[in-house]
């Protein structure tokens, strides 16, 4: 196990996280600047909050090319709920926006209507399609938390890792290479998604779906 | 798929400590809430909602203090309400750790604060809480923990609540709080049917049946207090019942 670090960039209240990985024996470090992400060898960006404002808060804080280099270099990253919307190609909400672009895809709203409305709040499970050594101990486990209006959908089939079904199947959790992305919250979804962080922290970034 | 039955253990606080009543009035201790928090959340609990009931009058830094502790050991979604009147309260319960807060008093004698809220941090976080008491054939709304009657007409406090963007509707009421006799089901009909928002039933459970009622009766969710309190019940149990009798509920 490495050093993990989550990065503070404005989008929401950590503390939750914080909690959920000391509970599973890590102790991750805040940064609010990019120049610090080479120093941790686990990247955590979570977020909640809109795409634009996101990739904005990222871009001022000097987060993206950094976080880019450090997937490229193989080093495990996770994105969390809007955090893993960012590794999109492309993000719609309030107008186009240029994600991270670390899985290639889109992110847009989730269709609205009277027997599922937005946002999509709730415990919901997962459809596994694609291997991943992160998810690989949660598979039997459990459902997941999930608050979001936008959902991300990859344009390669290899990045799909689950699926969730809220009256339209979204990509749920997506990977390419040393990124991890899941649209849930592991934080607030009991042992499950403890696992999950945990099976993370522990992850050499390795084995992924390949880059395409 | 089909959404997912909650079933929500609710915990009064006072003082920092939990306490049940009847009718909102006889509050007994029944614990510590960080306690309490540790195992529901080793019982895999769906949600926890904690009501604070004496916010409205002494200082909110105590709640502040027993939320970052429960936020400790609840590593699922959590409610927060009582005594809330300004976006700052909110803020501070969500930093706190909370994912949600509920807001009652405040959404019937300032219901601006709602659409505040609601824009600031999405309406996924904002819970309008009804407290409610039958006179003859209407209900009255009340406020500050039912000791306020106030002039609205529930429908239109309903539908106002969720055009200023509240996320769900808590639904309380006064007469079957403690009372373990089954929720007010014509109040849970009449609300579910005047808003597209979830709604959660609350007051009244006092056997499994009562939530199966509650939920035909068109509530998403169901708050329980004394149920848990005072009998040999838990969410394991709640859960493999509403499974039995076909209800969708999470899987662990």
């Amino acid at each position: 196990m490495g050093t993990l670090a989550i990065i503070d960039y404005g989008m929401g209240n950590l503390r939750s996280l914080r909690n959920a990985f000391a509970r599973v024996g890590v102790a991750p470090t805040l940064i609010t600047e990019g120049r610090e992400v080479e120093a941790f060898s686990h990247i955590v960006v979570p977020g909640v909050g809109a795409f634009g404002a996101a990739m904005d808060n990222l871009r001022t804080r000097g987060f993206v090319e950094p976080l880019r280099a450090h997937v490229e270099a193989g080093r495990p990253l996770l994105g969390i709920c809007l955090g893993m919307q960012l590794l999109a190609t492309i993000g719609t909400e309030f107008g186009e926006h240029a994600g991270l672009g670390l899985v290639p895809g889109r992110v847009d709203a989730l269709p609205a209507s009277a027997e599922y409305p937005t946002p999509h709040v709730g415990w919901n499970s997962l459809k596994h399609i694609v291997r991943h050594p992160v998810m690989e101990r949660s598979k039997a486990a459990a459902d997941y938390y999930f608050v979001h209006s936008f959902a991300f959908r990859v344009d390669a089939p290899t990045h799909r890792v689950a699926t969730a079904d809220y009256g339209t199947v979204f990509d749920a959790v997506v990977a390419r290479g040393s990124a991890l992305g899941v649209q849930f919250h592991p934080e607030k979804s009991h042992t499950g998604g403890l696992r999950i962080l945990e099976t993370f922290s522990e992850w050499d970034g390795s084995a992924g779906p390949a880059w395409s | 798929m089909v959404l997912k039955r909650r079933v929500i253990p609710t915990l009064l606080l006072q003082e920092g400590r939990c306490v049940k009543g009847r009718q909102f009035k006889d509050y007994r201790n029944t614990g510590d809430p960080v306690t309490a928090t540790r195992v529901y959340a080793a019982q895999n609990a769906d949600e926890l909602m904690f009501l604070d009931i004496d916010a409205s009058q002494s200082g909110r830094a105590a709640t502040v203090a027993v939320i970052e502790r429960v936020s400790e050991e609840a590593f699922m979604p959590f409610t927060v309400g009582g005594g809330i009147t300004t976006i700052q309260d909110v803020r501070a319960l969500l930093n706190a750790g909370a994912d949600k807060v509920a807001i009652t008093t405040a959404a019937a004698t300032s219901p601006d604060l709602i659409r505040a809220a609601a824009q600031a941090f999405g309406s996924q976080c904002i819970v309008a809480g009804i407290d409610v008491r039958r006179e003859g054939d209407r209900w009255a709304v009340y406020t500050h923990a039912g000791r306020v009657r106030c002039d609205l007409e529930l429908h239109d406090h309903v539908r106002h609540l969720e055009q200023l963007g509240a996320g769900e509707i808590l639904i309380n009421s006064i007469d079957h709080d403690g009372m373990m006799a089954g929720y007010d089901l014509e109040l849970v009909r009449t609300v579910s049917s005047v808003t597209a928002r979830p709604v959660i039933a609350c007051g009244g459970a006092g056997n499994y049946g009562h939530l199966i009622d509650a939920f035909r009766a068109g509530a998403h969710a169901v708050a329980c207090a004394s149920l848990f309190h005072f009998g040999d019940n838990n969410p394991p149990r709640v859960r493999a019942y509403l499974k039995n009798a076909g209800f969708p509920v999470k899987t662990t």
